[in-house]
């Protein structure tokens, strides 16, 4: 089975071998992937029964729960790697939410989608209209991302929490983008953050 | 493994003992009422224990010997479910202190008279050891899993706890790591209607052929309600009368709702042991292994490498997804592998025992990975 291209950018910062914990894991398709390619102890947290119903049944070990509300429950230290994919966006206190994804893992990978895009830009410059691109398809008043940011955000927000930025990757329509242009030309962006 | 006696439907045995309880008594012969389905493999890996809930028993695919009734568990047992004979080498044991074979106040005592009130009370734990003594009568190490609801999750538990070397995962469904207040009050009303009952004589009325039917009856009805949810007694029965077209003005059955607890009040009694009741009622109000561990939940799975899948619904109002979340909380605390879901039911605690599509897909995704 392949991988969403932003979950494979994902699995290849994770090291082999370690324990992972994937913070709204949906149906546990990079879960399984980690597991299977490289030997990864993986547990997963989603919000959706569904979800955690056919995780569940792919063998994985999933909790329903909620990023905001339930990562209290892990002890520090507890993972090598947290994993918030495509997910921090959608919490109610994503500073409170990247502080525990530093005390739970020793290091965290986070991906979210960038509003600093230019088509986002263009869309309120010129259109006047909040924006509906690839990677943001749903309409203001249905989205559930009520904390949109742009990369150049999360950078000033992973400093201001004290962590480090040990790498990150930027991708437009899946293709790489450099580090450079990547606030105007990335359509999605995952870092790999430690401890500072 | 036809042709030896110890496996099969319908199955008893009087093991030495003696059993040490909780309370420090110990109880000796050990009987124990049990049924098995399928074959343990070569290399016995694929049994599983399954716990049965507070009025359960052992039949849990095959036919209930009183009421003809198919096993209680059907849905989730036999062939082609995920707890499948065909795989799986199935266990399911009378818990001690029941009334369908093992050990219990109906049970007769050394003096040749039953036991009655002098039967010691038992724990949740207890009936795990003494679940564990018939394992080893049948020789069966290592459980790939033990699986319960309500009660039997609390079993499953405390197996867990109690012979984490034994157990490679655990299924508790609609349960609870503790009783907690308003479980022990339904429990004590029940308890006080069987004991209110002139018949229940002390709990001496074994002889006199006439049980406490009344009080066991009236316990009976007040546990079904919390079986049950509001919306599902509203969508059963709503105010509809009784086979009348108005009230009475009396206190016959005119509502639907009396007439169905009364129903299963009455037909409760033919098949289970008032004393029974009293001695498991209390077993579960015991309950909480986070005392029982120092008061950290945690404590008890303390570098546990079973595996667990824990169930709620979203309806059940006895055993509410606050309790199991705990117990998952614990569980992460414990660095456990555990998965846990909320599954969308309108009927209340009793939505395990029913029709649950997506709670046989988790428990047979569950069971595959771990086997």
């Amino acid at each position: 089975m392949t991988l969403r291209r932003d979950l494979r950018v994902i699995a290849d910062m994770v090291p082999a071998g370690s324990r992972v914990l994937d913070v709204g894991c949906g149906d546990g398709a990079l879960m399984a992937a980690l597991r299977d390619e490289k030997g990864v102890e993986a547990r997963g947290i989603e919000l959706a029964a569904g979800d955690v119903a056919a995780a569940v049944a792919r063998g994985l070990s999933v909790v329903q729960g909620d990023a905001d509300t339930d990562l209290g429950d892990y002890p520090a230290d507890a993972f090598d790697v947290v994993i918030l994919s495509q997910t921090l966006q959608a919490t109610r206190e994503p500073a409170k939410v990247l502080d525990e994804l530093l005390r739970i893992g020793r290091r965290a990978i986070v991906s979210f989608p960038n509003f600093g895009h230019w088509r986002v830009r263009l869309s309120i410059l010129l259109g006047g209209r909040m924006p509906m691109t690839a990677a943001l398809p749903v309409e203001w008043y249905e989205t559930p991302n009520i904390h949109l940011c742009s990369i150049d955000d999360f950078r000033a927000l992973a400093a201001s929490r004290g962590a480090a930025i040990d790498g990150a990757r930027f991708l437009s329509r899946s293709r790489p983008v450099s580090a450079v242009f990547a606030n105007l030309l990335a359509e999605q962006a995952v870092f790999l953050l430690r401890r500072g | 493994m036809s042709g030896d006696e110890r496996f099969g439907l319908d199955r008893r045995v009087r093991l030495a003992g003696p059993l040490t309880l909780d309370s420090g008594a110990q109880l000796a012969p050990v009987e124990i009422a049990y049924e098995t389905y399928g074959a343990l493999s070569a290399d016995g890996s694929n049994a599983i224990l399954i716990c049965h809930a507070l009025t359960g028993d052992q039949h849990v695919a095959s036919a209930h010997p009183i009421t003809g009734k198919p096993g209680w568990w059907v849905r989730m047992v036999g062939p082609g479910k995920p707890i499948d004979p065909e795989r799986h080498f199935i266990v399911c044991a009378n818990v001690l202190g029941s009334c369908m074979g093992s050990s219990g106040p109906a049970s007769l005592a050394p003096d040749g008279s039953p036991f009655a009130m002098r039967f010691p009370v038992i724990t949740i734990r207890d009936m795990v050891r003494a679940q564990a003594m018939l394992l080893d009568h049948l020789g069966v190490g290592t459980l790939a899993a033990v699986v319960g609801g309500s009660m039997g999750g609390m079993q499953a538990l405390e197996w867990a706890a109690t012979y984490p070397g034994r157990v490679r995962s655990a299924v508790v469904i609609a349960s609870a790591a503790r009783h907690s207040a308003q479980n022990i009050a339904f429990h004590e009303v029940g308890r006080q209607a069987i004991m209110a009952d002139p018949k229940w004589r002390g709990g001496d009325y074994y002889a006199a052929g006439d049980p406490p039917a009344a009080g066991l009856a009236v316990a009976r009805m007040a546990a079904h309600i919390t079986y049950l949810s509001e919306e599902g007694l509203t969508a059963k029965f709503g105010r509809r009368l009784q086979g009348r077209e108005a009230v009475s003005f009396g206190f016959d059955a005119d509502f639907q709702v009396e007439s169905y607890l009364r129903h299963q009040g009455i037909s409760f009694v033919e098949r289970f042991d008032a004393n029974s009741y009293l001695y498991i009622t209390r077993a579960m109000d015991y309950l909480d292994m986070a005392e029982a561990h120092g008061g950290q939940l945690a404590n008890a799975f303390r570098g546990t490498a079973t595996r667990f899948c824990v169930v709620s619904f979203t309806s059940d109002w006895l055993y509410p997804t606050a309790e199991s979340r705990r117990i998952v909380r614990a569980l992460n605390a414990a660095g456990a592998q555990v998965s846990f879901v909320e599954l969308e039911s309108p009927f209340g605690h009793d939505a395990f025992l029913l029709e649950a599509p997506e709670l046989n897909r988790v428990v047979d995704g569950f069971l595959r990975a771990v086997a």
